[in-house]
């Protein structure tokens, strides 16, 4: 695990960094955004990503709980970074979503479909709707931890 | 103008731009109702699906309504409706300054160059390409790059003309099936994953945020506008995934 960390998982949080960086820039968000959003996205992909390694379990399961907790985690450091700067989170909490969220699934439903395996093509619907799900689920906790997390700071 | 009037058509536009720009629906809703009240109307009523809005002042009779056509993602402009809103909020612009601001924000609003929308749309292509399947052989980078460029670019420009989405989608698609296709050619096949190329290469374009918006806008109640925003999503599945599939009969 420890090597993991030092190989891969550095190298995946660089990764999504990135990714998230552009997919704001791809979305418009405000200049002075760009470079926190990007640390948003890092932290909500290293999360899944860590989660992926550790879980012992099928497939589906591990896409749903680590998106699940990756999600949590993007809604909960969105909410702080919108605080911070003194924006919506959704400037955060969108660009960030851009490695975990169902696209390449979605698209390879209809690829599949097309070129005539039904039986792939059902896997990933199942996955899109798993993920599609499970992050809305999350994004509804974060929501409930910030507004506790606000009434416990400011009571 | 009656305060009213003038009112109701600010709500309006400031809901208008939170929609046309990529809000969800319950964000719009809350930003509404806050104008409204702040402006001194606490009674209004708003209704938001999300192919129109339509404010009313129960009291006066009086109602407006504003379709929307058009829906893409600009955040800067949800991020300065926010700002003019919380300012309106603090009393430190009135009513009219506040509508002509929104005016400006919705016609003029700063964008980042088309050279720097095709750099981040090869960064996003290439990390994503790595981060999802671990192929990295320099054969993938650059088809990677070029397709994820390629097809970005077709999809805004075909965009900037034409305006229908679902063709440009399909379009952008298209090139980076053929790219990679001429990659695959070009390489013989030899440490060159096509499937990896194009999960990266569609990234720029896929309904991934859509589709989650879509169950994020249901799970709050809006049993009309979630569902509605599913099938613009599945649309634009249904367009990127036939690009794809047309050209992927020949390998």
């Amino acid at each position: 695990m420890a090597h993991w960390l030092l190989t891969t998982g550095i190298m995946q949080i660089i990764l999504a960094y990135l990714a998230t960086a552009g997919f704001g820039v791809l979305l418009n968000i405000p200049r002075r955004a760009v470079n926190l959003s990007g640390w948003v996205g890092a932290a909500g992909w290293f999360t899944y990503e860590v989660l992926y390694q550790l879980l012992p379990s099928t497939i589906d399961v591990k896409l749903a709980i680590g998106n699940l907790v990756a999600a949590i985690v993007i809604g909960v450091c969105s909410g702080l970074a919108a605080h911070y700067k003194h924006m919506p989170m959704i400037i955060f909490n969108i660009p960030s979503l851009v490695p975990l969220v169902p696209g390449g699934q979605s698209y390879r439903v209809v690829r599949n479909l097309v070129t005539g395996h039904p039986d792939i093509a059902y896997q990933y619907l199942t996955q899109v709707v798993i993920i599609a799900g499970v992050i809305a689920i999350g994004f509804l906790i974060a929501e409930f931890i910030n507004r506790l997390a606000w009434h416990f700071t400011h009571a | 103008m009656e305060t009213s009037n003038l009112m109701m058509q600010t709500t309006l536009l400031a809901g208008a731009i939170l929609l046309e720009n990529g809000a969800e629906i319950a964000r719009v809703e809350d930003t509404m109702h806050r104008i409204a009240n702040n402006a001194g109307y606490p009674d209004a009523q708003v209704f938001v699906l999300l192919t129109g809005i339509t404010v009313s002042l129960p009291e006066s009779g009086a109602s407006q309504v504003r379709a929307i056509h058009q829906r893409g993602m600009d955040l800067e402009k949800v991020d300065q409706v926010n700002t003019l809103s919380r300012a309106f909020a603090t009393k430190s612009i009135d009513l009219p300054t506040f509508a002509d601001k929104l005016h400006q924000v919705n016609h003029a609003v700063p964008t980042f160059p088309f050279s720097w929308l095709v750099v981040a749309a090869l960064v996003v292509s290439v990390t994503l390409m790595i981060a999802f399947t671990g192929h990295a052989t320099p054969a993938d980078l650059i088809t990677c790059s070029l397709a994820g460029m390629g097809g970005f670019a077709v999809f805004y420009w075909v965009n900037r003309f034409a305006q229908i989405r679902f063709l440009s989608e399909f379009l952008g698609a298209l090139l980076i099936g053929l790219l990679t296709l001429i990659g695959f050619y070009l390489t013989h096949n030899t440490a060159y994953h096509a499937d990896a190329i194009i999960i990266g290469a569609v990234m720029p374009l896929v309904p991934g945020v859509a589709i989650t918006n879509a169950v994020r806008d249901t799970m709050t109640g809006n049993l009309l506008s979630g569902p509605a925003r599913a099938i613009e999503a599945i649309l634009s599945a249904c367009a990127i995934g036939l690009g794809i599939a047309l050209t992927s009969f020949f390998y």
